[in-house]
């Protein structure tokens, strides 16, 4: 059915957006996001991908490109990180409000300045709100699933909205890791044709990005609210099938030897993976520990989320980015806000971690469990914590 | 519109907010903004379509003996007909006249 | 699990031998892991990359901090970098120098198990030129049995293409001359 490869994760992702036949690229390279779209262009070269590669001069530029080719209905892909992001910021909300099922993979990167090339996740927490499907993976064999699914889920006619898979920079973009990967044939049977419910066609003109009256304004954001709210069911269910050809299961909140354990760590991307290690090693040492993975981040799955939490004492949220002069950085004031309606709910400690590509160990959530532990004895001195800080 | 926009609901909005029908800019009536509007003296005029020419919205309309006049819906009484007259044939009226 | 971290100079090929021993060990069944230091790429400059076998999904997503073995491409690091400070007390630290053991142990003061090799040399002579990335990969499977050298071809094959059989020469070559010592206790 597959086969078992060692590869670099980023070109196992280009390689899974070459198996879902995308058929529209425009992209413009930024590291640690390079060698995805370097692959696919020279894919795109050799003949071993028919699709049209555009060459822009900016994310600005890849982002408007990339909207103008799935309006006329082409399946369409691009890749971005941190300033390359930041660039596109204002296109990303048409993108989403045009209802075209783009999909992007953004290779998470701290936001200058000071200028980094590092691993963070301030680049997507700066656009959360753009309005589309994102989706966070922890690995390698998650990258290259996701990619083929978030496809199938962007293009679903109930969804339309386009879709980021999140991968952190270098942790994940830049490792050689064995992937399990699917053939063709499965891939065709899973995802079809994209069959786009409205596209540029001159023999059908259509309007896209008129503007609205204050009139209209407020229904057509309903309509976008209630539409990507709704989405988390295709996802789901798009999951499921995935799952039940390839035996890899992915839920919106996965719960990691959670089971009756009174304090919860809950981490986003590959954080997870090293979380887990510090949870095996926290259990074997007597400890009631467990770990809450937050996959889906938008649509916010609140339901399952407040599932996963309710049974907890505390749950320490790790965020790998900052919200500046904010209540909370912005899992934790998510998670807050989804807890808060509960009558019973958990004690709640942020701790940011990995900013501009520090180093996080198994052993940095052992440290952060001690203190969370020592800071709910004493009464939390503060809302949140930097882990690690100096002074 | 099939529906004036402040009924629309939420369900109702199409996909990604587009319009279906082309030309749907036709139907606001920018005539509501008006509060002046050209007269033509026709005994001046040389029906040289200057005015036709110069104004921002299809809002000048030549009747069947080459004479021009202004279509009640879409004139927004700018004035830009009259300044630009060749022969000075148009005149501006106030609406409550 | 084992951790090889490995020391060079931006250029040497360092990020690629952990790419080709990470491939080859996934290709005998094992999980693998092969990462550069993360950063800008500057030619010269000292760098690390990373390398981790296992028999399961390897979930650490670190730096290596302390190492089982260290593989020094370029001898002129060692003062700069001090790479067996973090290494493990029975770890092995494979050397490319032109010095015997008993030479390498006094200049470097290197007290682990230590595996030396003069690459440069065998490098020139067999790939022409001075780059001994793969060349080392030989000594390293002399000292330690990360992967099988059958292993390595086929990921050789696919990275050079054309001149894998030289570099493949030049690994063996360099397996044969690989000299090896354990710890002074």
């Amino acid at each position: 059915m597959g086969h078992r490869k060692g590869m670099e994760v980023s070109i196992a992702v280009s390689h899974a957006v070459a198996l879902a036949r995308a058929e529209a690229i425009a992209a413009y390279p930024i590291t640690p996001q390079t060698h995805i779209v370097e692959h696919l262009s020279s894919m795109v070269a050799n003949g071993e991908l028919e699709a049209e590669f555009v060459n822009v001069e900016s994310e600005h530029s890849a982002m408007s490109a990339c909207i103008g080719m799935s309006a006329t209905g082409a399946r369409t892909y691009t890749a971005t990180s941190s300033q390359g992001l930041a660039l596109m910021h204002e296109i990303l909300f048409i993108a989403s409000a045009l209802r075209l099922p783009i999909v992007m993979t953004v290779a998470n990167r701290a936001l200058s300045g000071p200028l980094s090339i590092w691993n963070d996740h301030s680049d997507i927490m700066a656009a959360k709100d753009i309005g589309w499907i994102q989706i966070f993976v922890k690995n390698g064999q998650e990258a290259f699933d996701h990619t083929v699914m978030a496809f199938k889920i962007a293009e679903n006619s109930k969804v339309l909205i386009p879709t980021i898979i999140n991968m952190d920079g270098f942790i994940l973009t830049h490792v050689v890791e064995a992937m399990e990967f699917v053939d063709q044939d499965l891939v065709d049977k899973f995802l079809p044709p994209y069959s786009p419910r409205h596209s540029l066609d001159p023999k059908s003109p259509v309007t896209m990005g008129a503007f609205a009256m204050p009139e209209i304004y407020t229904e057509v954001k309903m309509k976008h609210q209630v539409t990507l709210m709704d989405s988390q069911q295709v996802i789901t269910s798009v999951w499921d099938e995935w799952a039940k050809l390839t035996g890899r299961a992915y839920q919106p909140v996965e719960r990691y030897k959670a089971d009756n354990a009174s304090t919860l760590f809950l981490t986003m991307g590959c954080l997870g993976e090293v979380a887990e290690l510090a949870v095996d090693e926290l259990q074997a040492a007597g400890e009631s520990v467990g770990l809450i993975e937050l996959r889906l981040w938008r649509p916010f799955p609140f339901a399952e989320l407040r599932a996963a939490l309710a049974g907890a004492n505390l749950v320490i949220i790790c965020d790998r980015a900052l919200s500046p002069g904010g209540a909370a950085p912005p899992v934790l004031a998510e998670v807050r806000s989804a807890l808060y309606a509960l009558s019973h709910r958990p004690q709640t400690l942020g701790y940011i971690v990995g900013l501009g590509g520090r180093d996080v160990s198994p052993e940095s959530f052992k440290d952060i469990y001690a203190k969370a532990r020592m800071e709910i004895a004493q009464g939390p001195s503060q809302e949140f914590y930097l882990y690690g800080v100096r002074g | 519109m099939s529906k004036p926009l402040d009924q629309i609901t939420w369900q109702e909005i199409e996909l990604g907010a587009l319009l279906r029908k082309p030309g749907s800019a036709r139907e606001y009536r920018v005539g509501d903004w008006r509060s002046q509007h050209p007269v033509w003296t026709k005994s001046r005029c040389i029906r040289c379509g200057v005015c036709w020419t110069v104004c921002p919205e299809p809002a000048i309309i030549q009747e069947p003996g080459g004479y021009f006049d202004m279509d009640p819906y879409y004139c927004k009484g700018c004035g830009t007909c009259a300044r630009e007259c060749v022969t000075g044939c148009i005149t501006m009226v106030p609406e409550e006249e | 699990m084992l951790e090889i971290r490995f020391h060079g100079r931006g250029g040497q090929g360092a990020v690629t031998s952990v790419e080709l021993l990470a491939t080859a060990a996934i290709e005998e069944g094992k999980f693998a892991q092969g990462f550069p230091s993360f950063g800008p790429e500057r030619r010269g400059a000292p760098v690390l990359a990373f390398l981790r076998i296992d028999d399961h999904h390897i979930r650490l997503r670190c730096k290596i901090a302390n190492p089982d073995v260290i593989l020094i491409l370029d001898p002129s690091l060692i003062r700069i970098q001090k790479p067996a400070a973090d290494l493990k007390p029975n770890g092995i630290i494979v050397l490319n120098t032109n010095k015997t053991l008993a030479e390498a142990r006094q200049e470097y003061g290197l007290t682990h198990t230590l595996a030396v090799v003069d690459a440069n040399q065998i490098a020139k002579q067999v790939l022409g030129v001075p780059i001994t990335n793969t060349t080392m990969l030989g000594a390293l499977l002399r000292a330690t049995d990360c992967v099988q050298l059958d292993s390595l071809k086929g990921p050789l094959k696919e990275r050079f293409g054309p001149m894998a059989a030289k570099n493949i020469a030049a690994l063996e070559e360099a397996y044969k001359k690989t000299v090896v010592e354990e710890a002074k206790s």
